[in-house]
């Protein structure tokens, strides 16, 4: 998986829930919507009209405690909208469990709010946790994952499946060659 | 170094003398829940670790409210019998997993348990590691194992004589009022002092269950008899109860006296918006809603003490209340108690054990500008509901007696 990615920030402030990523009522209540459908409903209660102004390659920037609260899965409707990196002041544990396994890069870079405006152009690497705002020329530094840490393997493997799935054949758990399966 | 409740657990796991924080270790697991079974099946994998360990209910959308939910539920029992799964409930015979799950002996002193949903905190009133896992908990379902990051532990000592009305709910109000909803953002939150050990077991476990409100992966209490009676007839195994070195080390400790505590309340939209319940009857915030339920607060003596505040009383016109028992056992010791009988006789709608109403599911959702009291644990916007309904967080005698007067209300005047 690459570790570099430049992109359009859209800015949020504090304690961005769950809730407000995959609403209980509209998406959870439902088992009739697909990802894209429920995506639309992301931010829906705090900014409706967000969800259909991003485009693939958006970076999202947040404050502190980004994904607090339910153990829905938020990092989904961010990848299905095409939000390819996530930058925020702390995150929530659950939040950022979800996001590797998901595959969405999300870097923890105390300060960010600080650094970019929405609408301006970011460049991050996740791999040495440097954000660049590309408009300004500011630059900070985020949290580094370690390179052998099994979050850091399980978000270059593109997420938890392909990882988990890689662990079931050395196990002889499931035969060699492609998987049956590609989605969770 | 001494270690902490959670360093020990998680090293005890690892097959390690010592861990210490920012570690990454994998760990043995002592059980996890099956609710992404399908998940599993799609990877080819055709057994889990052991079926003794994985528990399962269906609880967000029990009964089914559609086909689709209903074609889940259905899918769920095929695979229960597919993988040999020994603990599924089904509806009429479960309830809320926090609470279901240790009713049936999930968990136990000492033990690591990561499964699905948020409040899995809850769990750490058995003085056990339990935190959530979701699409990784396939590799326990595989492996009976998961990694870990050790977690920094923070020490929460309260102290004090506890008032007689005073609930668990009021307390970790109270903290996440004064300390905010992230400090125990990917910590281990460890609580002590005079007034936790006077405290009931459900009392801890409204903390325990919070304590994901406060961000934390681990809210553990000690081991005691009360811990130990009520696990007894519900756990067969042995267990080692887990207490910290005296040299551990905790990254912050916070001390609280409850002596003079009022009862608390969380206004909309964040479990940190914290006020005494006095100056909201202050303010004579109407109310359309009260929600007496989910994991956090629906236990035998949550119900028990609704039912005191409410005898001989109705709730009020242009009020609803709702009752939710947090499982099948607590209904029918609810039930045989006579509880439910005041509740409906006062007025409420006494429904199933169901998370619904909570997360704003079904069994109770909220319109647009609609006000609620809560005895749940999350007042998000749009959580239960609306994104313009507002959402009251309060103990369940609060909520009991808001639905009396028709507005929030500190309750100290109705418990007589």
């Amino acid at each position: 998986m690459e570790t570099i990615f430049t992109g359009r920030v859209w800015k949020f402030g504090d304690k961005i829930s769950t809730d407000l990523m995959v609403p209980g009522s509209y998406v959870l209540a439902r088992r009739d919507l697909d990802r894209r459908e429920a995506a639309l409903y992301c931010m829906r209660a705090n900014r409706p009209d967000w969800a259909s102004q991003v485009r693939p390659g958006d970076i999202l920037i947040a404050g502190r405690n980004f994904g607090c609260g339910s153990s829905r899965n938020g990092s989904e409707p961010l990848k299905a909208l095409g939000i390819t990196a996530v930058i925020v002041e702390s995150v929530a544990r659950i939040h950022l469990r979800n996001a590797v396994n998901t595959g969405l890069p999300t870097l923890v870079c105390p300060g960010i709010l600080d650094l970019a405006e929405e609408g301006q152009t970011v460049r991050v690497d996740i791999a040495s946790g440097s954000v660049r705002n590309l408009d300004t020329g500011a630059t900070l530094d985020g949290d580094r994952w370690e390179a052998d840490s099994p979050p850091y393997q399980i978000l270059m493997a593109g997420g938890f499946m392909p990882f988990f799935k890689a662990r079931l054949r050395e196990a002889g758990l499931i035969p060699d060659g492609e998987p049956q399966g590609t989605r969770p | 170094m001494g270690m902490t409740i959670a360093e020990k657990i998680l090293a005890a796991h690892a097959g390690k003398a010592a861990v210490k924080p920012g570690d990454y270790v994998w760990c043995k697991v002592d059980a996890t829940s099956g609710h992404l079974l399908g998940a599993l099946e799609r990877t080819g994998l055709d057994q889990v670790w052991d079926p003794d360990r994985v528990y399962l209910v269906e609880d967000h959308l029990a009964p089914p409210p559609t086909v689709e939910a209903a074609n889940a539920a259905t899918e769920l029992r095929r695979l229960v019998k597919k993988y040999g799964i020994k603990h599924f409930y089904e509806f009429g015979r479960g309830g809320i997993l926090h609470q279901l799950f240790p009713e049936n002996g999930m968990m136990a002193p000492g033990e690591l348990i990561a499964m699905g949903d948020s409040h899995s905190t809850s769990g750490g009133v058995f003085n056990a590691c339990v935190t959530n896992a979701n699409i990784d908990s396939l590799y326990i379902l595989a492996f009976g194992e998961l990694w870990f990051r050790v977690p920094s532990s923070v020490k929460v000592i309260v102290d004090g004589q506890l008032p007689s009305w005073c609930v668990g709910k009021d307390v970790i109000l109270e903290i996440a009022g004064q300390l905010g909803t992230d400090f125990g953002l990917y910590k281990s939150i460890e609580y002590t002092g005079t007034a936790v050990r006077q405290m009931t077991l459900a009392q801890r476990w409204t903390i325990a269950n919070m304590g994901v409100e406060v961000g934390a992966k681990f809210a553990l209490f000690e081991y005691d008899d009360k811990v130990g009676e009520w696990l007894e007839g519900r756990v067969g195994r042995p267990y080692t109860p887990v207490a910290a070195d005296d040299d551990a080390e905790y990254e912050e400790v916070h001390r609280f006296d409850v002596t003079g505590l009022e009862p608390m309340v969380a206004f909309p939209h964040d479990p940190g918006n914290v006020h005494p319940a006095s100056a909201a009857q202050a303010e004579n915030i109407r109310i359309d809603q009260a929600f007496l339920g989910s994991c956090t607060n629906a236990r035998q003596e949550d119900l028990e003490v609704a039912a005191r505040v409410m005898k001989g009383r109705k709730v009020a016109d242009g009020v609803r209340m709702l009752v939710s028992p947090a499982s099948q056992e607590v209904y029918r010791d609810a039930l045989k108690a006579g509880w439910l009988e005041v509740l409906a006789d006062a007025g409420c709608l006494v429904e199933h054990s169901t998370c619904g109403p909570c997360f704003g599911g079904h069994l109770g959702v909220l319109g647009d500008g609609e006000t609620c009291i809560s005895s749940s644990n999350r007042n998000f916007q749009g959580r239960m509901g609306s994104a313009s309904a507002q959402v009251y967080l309060a103990s369940p005698a609060t909520v009991a007696a808001s639905a009396i007067a028709g507005h929030i209300v500190d309750p100290r005047d109705y418990l007589s």
